[in-house]
Formats: structure tokens, sequence, C-alpha cells
């Protein structure tokens, strides 16, 4: 599915015929099969209105967050938008501290100050979600210009939606990227949809990989349905990046089997097409190959996921059992100054 | 006649009414057409008026915002949708460097007639991003004018007017109050822009607020009333122009005033209020005009951290009791 434009500088390889060990494998599954549990558990306790505010939930998406840990390291730096659940938990947050910050607990990865869309992690070079829909775009061409600046070899992953790839700041972006040779990997998520509006309704180029191409931008389409093909064009795009050509750009195509976020019943598409994708699961996909080809046994396969079981049993008793941020914690953190005079009056 | 209509309903007749009426008016923004707008506001405009008027844009607010300035200038009369107001920030080059200022760059040659609308303040636990108050903002800029109002009825004149206005009006209205519901007359009314209304007569202290506030200070004068302290409540309605007369007339009566405002303090809209009373009422104040606005911080997104950065009928009672010297 890899479709290559003509890099400026060198031609990106071709994937290599995939084998993979039963770690990586393992590893995969895991990962996705925490992300889709812990999902299914912030649906199931925003419906008990222990959760509130906007939320957005990975379903469908899973894969991406897999293919991108064994790609990348834990030193490269990743911003993505508000649906960032999957993400974060993939770059090590672990389950306790997002399940508390859904509660707006005291102990959750903000402290409760962030909820659904905003968990942030230094400790894991976890830059944030954002809720400004393309906001994170240019924060991630930043990122990567400090990496460059400090002349580390780290990457910035600067993921974004396909309706977020309408905005501006995309291509004022993109521009400074490639004339600057940012060490910057672009991934847009493209899961057909921005709340209700699909791709097709909101734009003269329906590929998204394309919009790479002006700017001279090395591109590819990705099966983002396939931890395989996210891990194989995420390494190719890495080991350019690293090379200090500049940035990449992955357009990953994938779906969201959830409504845009809980409030949404996502009446603007057919059941049909929802079955198709359903279909594709990534995360029955691959728990399906593990058993078919033998790579682990039915055992080990239980295992991982009686492990994850019990980790998010332990996650949510650990959110409502937390305690609530006290008032006083509403003049932290707005400024690094300790005694700020805030106008109280 | 009047029937009961919810904020949204009244909004969409406004709407709907002003585009039957004049064929240059048109919608654009976000999920205003396919999806019947993200907050239903726009519910069945696309199969009455057609995509030529009711148009989905792609998410790119400074685009459709300039989009919308350009066709202004050039004889329509857009409204556009935001989604909410914190999102009309990545246009605030189009509406300030130029829905403001192209009547006065073009020494009156160009006329801007815009209707940039949609939901401003918190709306429950958002968080930091998407629950911000853009009153106070919006009215700092010459050129533009603001109206903020939930009161269905005022709501629907009142978006007649700015609709029909031949300079750019920044029209805010309430996530949390689409669900409003309010008697609206029948058939053809405006209600003018910069008229504040007393929604409330009293005697003993006055409170001035707007938008979704205005329903903490109705429960709070209520319960004042049942403490024996009688206060006048007034619903701007417009920011700017503000109407200062209206205020100034009930302070003079009063002697007592109370901002109810869910801006952040500095600069706001109360801090305008105050500015024009201790001018224009000084002899007439017995007590310190006093606010009541949102905390002087972002706004997290746990529960307590919420409910203690929002106005609340128990600060605005306790603000009323500090004017009224009444012991809190
Ligand atoms: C600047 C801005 N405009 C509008 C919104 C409201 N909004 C939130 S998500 C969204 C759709 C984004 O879709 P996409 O980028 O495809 O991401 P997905 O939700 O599919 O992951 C919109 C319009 C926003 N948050 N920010
Ligand atoms: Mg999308």
């Amino acid at each position: 599915m890899a479709v290559t434009t003509k890099p400026k500088k060198k031609t990106a390889k071709k994937a290599k015929a995939s084998s993979y060990s039963k770690e990586t494998y393992l590893s995969w599954f895991e990962v996705m099969y925490r992300i889709r549990r812990f999902e299914e558990r912030t649906l199931m306790a925003y419906g008990q209105q222990k959760i509130r505010g906007f939320c957005h939930v990975y379903i469908g998406q899973e894969a991406i967050a897999a293919g991108m840990v064994s790609a990348l390291t834990s030193e490269d730096k990743v911003v993505t938008a508000y649906r960032q659940h999957g993400i974060a938990l993939s770059r090590g947050l672990d389950s306790k501290s997002c399940m508390a910050e859904l509660f707006g607990k005291a102990t959750g990865c903000v402290k409760g100050k962030g909820g659904s869309m905003h968990f942030f992690s230094k400790e894991h070079n976890y830059f944030g979600g954002n809720g400004i829909v393309g906001a994170q775009i240019p924060i991630g061409t930043g990122i990567a210009f400090a990496e460059k600046y400090r002349k580390t070899s780290n990457l910035a992953v600067t993921m974004f939606g396909d309706g977020a790839a309408r905005q501006g700041a995309l291509y004022e972006s993109f521009n400074m990227a490639e004339t600057w040779d940012l060490p910057v990997l672009y991934i847009c998520e493209n899961n057909g949809y921005a709340m209700g509006t699909s791709v097709e309704r909101t734009s003269s180029v329906t590929d998204i990989y394309k919009m790479g191409q002006p700017f001279n931008m090395p591109s590819e389409q990705v099966d983002g349905m396939s931890p395989e093909a996210v891990h194989e064009a995420m390494t190719r795009a890495a080991e350019y990046i690293r090379s200090g050509q500049g940035p990449y750009f992955l357009e990953i195509k994938t779906y969201r089997y959830k409504g845009h976020s809980v409030s949404d019943p996502a009446k603007y598409r057919t059941k049909e097409e929802l079955q198709h994708y359903k279909n594709l699961d990534p995360v029955k996909a691959i728990e399906a190959k593990i058993l078919a080809d033998k790579i682990a046994s039915e055992t080990e396969v239980k295992a991982i996921k009686d492990a994850i079981k019990q980790e998010l049993d332990e996650a949510v008793k650990f959110a409502e059992e937390s305690p609530q941020p006290d008032p006083s914690e509403l003049y932290t953190d707005n400024y690094t100054q300790e005694d700020y005079p805030f106008i109280t009056d | 006649m009047s029937r009961v209509l919810t904020l949204r309903d009244s909004l969409r007749e406004a709407m709907s009414e002003e585009m039957r009426r004049d064929p240059d008016v048109f919608l654009m923004g976000e999920e205003v057409a396919e999806y019947n707008g993200a907050y239903k506001v726009s519910k069945g405009m696309l199969d009455e008026f057609g995509p030529e008027r009711v148009i989905d844009t792609p998410i790119t607010e400074l685009g459709f915002a300039g989009v919308g300035v350009g066709a202004a200038m050039n004889g329509l009369r857009p409204i556009i949708e935001f989604m909410t107001w914190n999102f009309a920030v990545l246009a605030f080059d189009q509406i300030i460097n130029n829905a403001a200022k192209t009547l006065s760059q073009s020494a009156g040659q160009y006329r801007c007639p815009i209707v940039f609308r949609g939901p401003s303040g918190a709306a429950g636990q958002l968080a930091q991003q998407h629950s911000q108050t853009f009153e106070s903002w919006m009215a700092n800029c010459p050129g533009l004018k603001v109206i903020s109002i939930v009161d269905p009825a005022d709501s629907k004149g009142l978006l007649k007017s700015a609709i029909r206005d031949n300079d750019p009006v920044c029209f805010m209205e309430s996530e949390m109050m689409y669900g409003l519901k309010g008697e609206v007359p029948e058939g053809e009314y405006l209600v003018p822009i910069g008229k504040a209304v007393v929604r409330k007569e009293g005697t003993d202290v006055t409170i001035v607020s707007y938008n979704k506030s205005m329903e903490l200070v109705k429960e709070a004068a209520t319960k004042l009333e049942a403490e024996g302290i009688s206060a006048e409540v007034i619903d701007l309605r417009t920011i700017r122009p503000l109407d200062i007369d209206t205020i100034v007339t009930s302070v003079k009566k009063t002697n007592r005033l109370v901002v109810v405002d869910e801006c952040w303090p500095f600069a706001g809209v109360s801090a305008e209020v105050a500015y024009e009373v201790q001018k224009y009422a000084f002899d007439y104040l017995d007590a310190p005009v006093t606010r009541v606005n949102a905390a002087d911080t972002s706004l997290p997104y746990a529960a307590t951290l919420v409910e203690e950065y929002m106005p609340n009928a128990a600060k605005i009672i306790k603000a009323v009791k500090e004017v009224s010297y009444a012991g809190v």
C-alpha cells in the first residue's frame, strides 16, 4: 500500500519482507489490547458520569500506536490531538494515572487539571493532547526545531487527524520543516471523518499524503490497521529523518469505530461501512495472526489479556478511590512564579 | 401572541427569517449543514436553503472567516458560525485586522456587514482550551459590535438586528443554554443593538450581568429577596456599545452595584462597567463597585476546580451583602 513520492534528496527504501520476533508480536498485541480495554472502561465510566466533558476514544486506531512503539525510541518526542488516550498509554504513561486523570482526580497524570484531551508526561517525552484542531502541528515542528538546535538524534512525532490537515498551520509548518530540514515525522491519522464530515466533503485532494509533495517532503500512505505496515513505514521514515535529511510525512489510513466523541451517534456513516472496517479490527486481527501462525500459544495470549484486565481493574479502583484536587489547586500551575498576585476580587 | 422556544430554536428562526427576507444572507461554518450544526442550531436549514446558502467548511477558521470578510466587502451578508469562540481565536486576524478595519481603511468605501456567531464561556468540565469567555476580548476592538445573550426572545431579535447591521457583529451564545426555554413573540420583531434591559426592578442594589450568568443572577436575586434585599437586575445584552445609561439610572436609584461577568477580571467587562459608573454616578455610590468574575486562572478539568473557578449564586449573594454592608 506504500506510495512513495519523490523525496528531495534520496529515495526512501521500500518495505522489507516482514518477519518479526515473537516478542515484537506480543508487545504489539499487548499495546493494542491495553488500549482497547482501557477505552472500553473509559466509555463505561463516562456512562456512569464518572468522567465528564469531551471524551474521544481511540478504538479502531490501536495499530498505529503499536507500530509506533516498535519503530521509535523512548527519547523521541510525541505530540498529538485530543484523541490521545491510546498514544499516551503506548508512550508508557501508566493506566492508573491516565484513568485517574479521566476521573478528574489529584493523582491523574496532570493532577486532574487536563482531563481526557490533555494528558502530558515530560518523563515519557509526551507533549500532550491538544484540543485545538491542528494547533499541535506547528508545536511539533518547534519541538523538532529544538532537537535539531541541540543536535540530538531524536525526532518529533507530530500527529493529527484528517480534519486537522485542513488548517493553514499545516502548510506553514510543512514549509518551514522542509526548508530547515527539521527532524519531524508528521503523521496524519486519517480515520475518514472529522466529526460528521468525511474527507471527500472538505478536500479537493483526498489522498492526504500528497499534501507533502508540494513541499518536496517524502510522503507515504500506510495501512493503519496493520502494526507491521505502520512499523515498517515509521522505521523507514525515522531512518530518513535521523540521517539529517529533514521531515517525512505518513498518512495512515485507519477508522474509528465509535462516534467522534461520546455524544456523537455517528449517523453520517452507513452500517455497512462500519461493518467493513470492523471486519478489519486490528486488535482481533493480530490476536488471530499470533494464534494462526503459532507465534505464541493460547495460554501466552491469555496471560497477557488477564494481566491487562487486572491492571485496568486496579486502574479504575485507583481512580475511584483517589481524592479530588483541593480547590486551592486552581491557583497552582498558572505561573511558575510562586507568589504571583492573582486578582481575587 | 407568543410561544415557548429554546434558545437554539429562536436563533434558527432569526437566521431563517433573515435568509428568507434577503437572498444575500448565507450561513457558513463547520458542521452547519449536513450535521445540522454541532449544537443543532442550524437544524433543517440545509433542507430549506440548499447547499449554496448553508455551507459546510473544512476545519479552517482563519480561512472561512476570511472568505466571509471578502464576501461581505463584496456585497453579501455572511453569518459565520464558529463551533465555539475558542476556535475563533484562529480567525482573530480576519476579525480584528480585517472585519473591524475595513470601513476605516477604505475611508468608508467598503463595509463589512458580517456576523460572527457561536457559543462563548465555560460549559462544564471542558478544561483550559474549551472554556474561555471572549466578550471583553472582542469588545476591546473598535469597529466591532459585541452581543452576548441567552434569553430566547431577545436573542432572536438581536440576531436579526445583527444580520441587518452594516458593521461587523460578534454574537455570543452559550453551549449550556441552547436548551433554555422562553416565551418568544410570533411574527416579525427586532431588538435594537446597544440597549440593556432591566429584567427585575429593585431598590437596594443593582446587579449587572449578561449571557448565562444571568441565570445565576436571577437565582441570587430570588434568594436575596427572601432575605429582604431587593435587587434590580440588568441584562446588558449588548457589550459593545455598552448601554451605560441604563446602568447609571439604576445605580442612581439603588446606590450599589455588583457586576457579574464570566470574563477574567483583568480588563474584563466588569472593569469597564465599574469605570463608567465611578465616572458617571460617583456621588451616588454608597459602596465600592464590586464584581464577581471567573477566577484569574486557566480553567482546569476537575469538578472541584470548576466549582472554585466559576461565578455562582453564592458568590453573587456574598458580593451583594458586601456592598450592602449586610454582614456575610
Ligand atoms: C480549531 C478548532 N476548530 C474546531 C474544533 C472542534 N473539533 C474538535 S475535533 C474536530 C474534528 C477533527 O477531526 P480530525 O482532525 O479528523 O480528528 P479525529 O477526531 O478524527 O481524530 C472538530 C471540528 C476544535 N477543537 N478546534
Ligand atoms: Mg478524522
